[in-house]
């Protein structure tokens, strides 16, 4: 809470730790993710049709609306500037399955932002990443809906499944090349791994995700997808396999990176990363559900702050 | 000599003031798990309070002969046999309801607002007081298990106590009578619950500062002598 005596020229904001240094406004930086998602949202658009967008406007319009409309109640100055309330909108709307009607989205989009955010004070105060907590909602209120997926639009398959559910229900594995490019039934954001990686590499680039989430998930995945797969390659998925379905690589790149509900150091990033990984594996080969990424990141969410606490680096001068 | 209290402020206060589920936050397993309708929250809160009711009367009445050392297990010995009573008498006239509320009929022994009561209130009060104690805090039990269970049933199958409420272009939501329904459910009942509170005892705060508050134009005076 920034904090200003009465002449502006003697400006004194009063901030607590961490102070971490940044080239970008978290203004700047909210802009920046919202390019970094216009690839993924060409691609779904290319595959699924036009509605998608709708979907997704729907989504930010009432998470702005559900934000500014709390505060307001609330009688707290109204943060609808920053962006944070657009991002988890646009999060949310692309990780919701194509055609998805249009009222559940604007369900799971005031419970993403009253229940997952402003309950728990706002922006920088919520353990859980709002957009998926409002995706976990819809999932356990309207399972039928979300789990209705649409044929992609360059593809000869007549089922609507997903790489992940025909394997685990059906036993059939989807090729790898249509599931790199997109060409496959899956959430709105999800289906293109190609344009997630342009997205996310942007972002790496311009330092807005750290770049040790995504990679120690990528590693992670790869390796704990490696050994379950070498224990019996005929019945389990190869690694790669893993890695390009579902909707790993958007969580990798876009929703464990969110700033306040990641770890604060490097060594907790890893922590972070390898968990969600492992968890992400367990729920896919041994779980009920074909897949497990949204699960994954909320609980390794509920543990970060310990992981803060356990990675706490040494105070300067500090003996042992 | 504590002051005595009054007997309607006994019976009013389990309502409210000390409501076993908003204010002692006890008897949570179940309040959260049998109330997926109006009727079952009823039913529950029906069944706890008469265990509640009868188990402080027999407890105060035999308070003194109870030795302190085993007194948990008298009581609980005394709240078993009404359970035993309620449970046969569920399952011989109300047999549908007595399967919808499966165990938790037979687990109100372990509720811990009965041994609360009997422990905090009725060990140490007449049975007349103790009586309604007990009455109050049934009924505390019953307007918030009636609330749960209504949320709870129009949100996640559209309907109140068995009845279509509304209409069929209302999709339920699975959730809210899933056991993750409930909890989001009481914890915002409590959190409303908490904001009343608080809104009353700050009104309370303000209204003893006015009174206490010298007046305008006293204070006036005072600044003008100063100067």
């Amino acid at each position: 809470m920034p904090t200003t005596t009465a002449n502006p020229a003697y400006k004194l904001e009063l901030t607590s730790s961490p102070h971490v240094h940044s080239r970008w406004s978290t203004k700047q930086a909210m802009w920046f993710v919202v390019i970094s998602l216009i690839p993924s949202l060409i691609a779904s658009v290319l595959f699924y049709g036009f509605y998608q967008i709708l979907i997704v406007l729907t989504s930010v319009a009432v998470c702005v609306g559900t934000e500014a409309g709390v505060k307001y109640i609330r009688k707290r100055e109204i943060t609808v500037k920053d962006g944070s309330a657009v991002i988890t909108g646009i999060l949310l709307g692309m990780v919701l399955p194509p055609n998805f009607s249009l009222v559940f989205t604007a369900i799971g989009a005031v419970f993403a932002i009253a229940i997952g955010k402003e309950i728990f004070g706002g922006l920088g105060y919520n353990t859980f990443n709002p957009a998926l907590v409002g995706r976990a909602f819809l999932q356990a209120a309207f399972p039928v809906a979300m789990t209705t997926w649409t044929i992609p639009a360059f593809s000869d398959a007549v089922s609507k499944a997903t790489p992940l559910s025909s394997l685990k229900f059906d036993g059939i594995p989807a090729a790898i090349q249509p599931m790199f490019f997109g060409n496959i039934g899956g959430s709105i954001g999800e289906t293109s791994a190609l344009a997630i990686l342009i997205g996310g590499i942007f972002l790496l680039v311009f330092g807005i995700a750290n770049w040790r989430i995504p990679l120690s998930m990528i590693i992670g995945i790869l390796v704990f997808g490696a050994l379950i797969w070498l224990i019996n390659p005929a019945k389990y998925p190869d690694p790669l396999y893993h890695l390009f379905s579902g909707g790993f690589l958007f969580g990798a790149f876009f929703m464990a990176t969110d700033w306040v509900t990641s770890p604060l150091t490097g060594k907790g990033m890893w922590i972070f990363g390898l968990g969600i990984s492992l968890i992400v594996v367990v729920i896919r080969v041994f779980g009920g559900l074909p897949e497990g990424v949204m699960y994954a990141i909320l609980l390794m969410n509920a543990v970060v702050p310990i992981i803060n606490r356990y990675t706490k680096p040494k105070v300067f001068g500090e003996t042992k | 000599m504590k002051k005595q209290v009054s007997l309607t402020k006994e019976f009013v206060k389990g309502i409210w003031e000390i409501n076993p589920t908003f204010k002692q936050l006890l008897g949570f397993c179940p309040t959260l798990a049998v109330t997926v309708s109006a009727m079952n929250g009823i039913a529950m809160a029906l069944a706890t309070t008469f265990v509640l009711i009868f188990s402080s009367l027999i407890i105060s009445l035999i308070r003194k002969l109870i030795p302190g050392q085993v007194r948990i297990a008298t009581y609980i010995v005394i709240i078993a046999t009404f359970v035993t009573i309620v449970d046969l008498v569920m399952k011989a006239k109300f047999p549908e309801l007595s399967k919808s509320l499966g165990p938790f009929i037979p687990l109100i022994v372990v509720n811990c607002v009965i041994l609360g009561r009997a422990e905090a209130f009725a060990s140490k009060n007449n049975p007349l007081r103790s009586f309604l104690d007990a009455l109050g805090n049934g009924l505390g039990i019953l307007l918030v298990l009636t609330v749960l269970g209504g949320i709870r049933e129009i949100l996640g199958s559209r309907m109140i106590f068995g009845a279509p409420i509304l209409p069929d272009s209302f999709e339920p939501w699975i959730i809210m009578i899933l056991p993750a329904g409930a909890f989001l459910t009481l914890g915002l009942l409590l959190g409303f619950s908490n904001t009343l509170t608080e809104r009353k005892k700050r009104l309370e705060r303000e209204s003893l500062l006015n009174k206490y508050r010298p007046a305008k134009a006293v204070t006036e005076v005072k600044e003008g002598g100063a100067a």
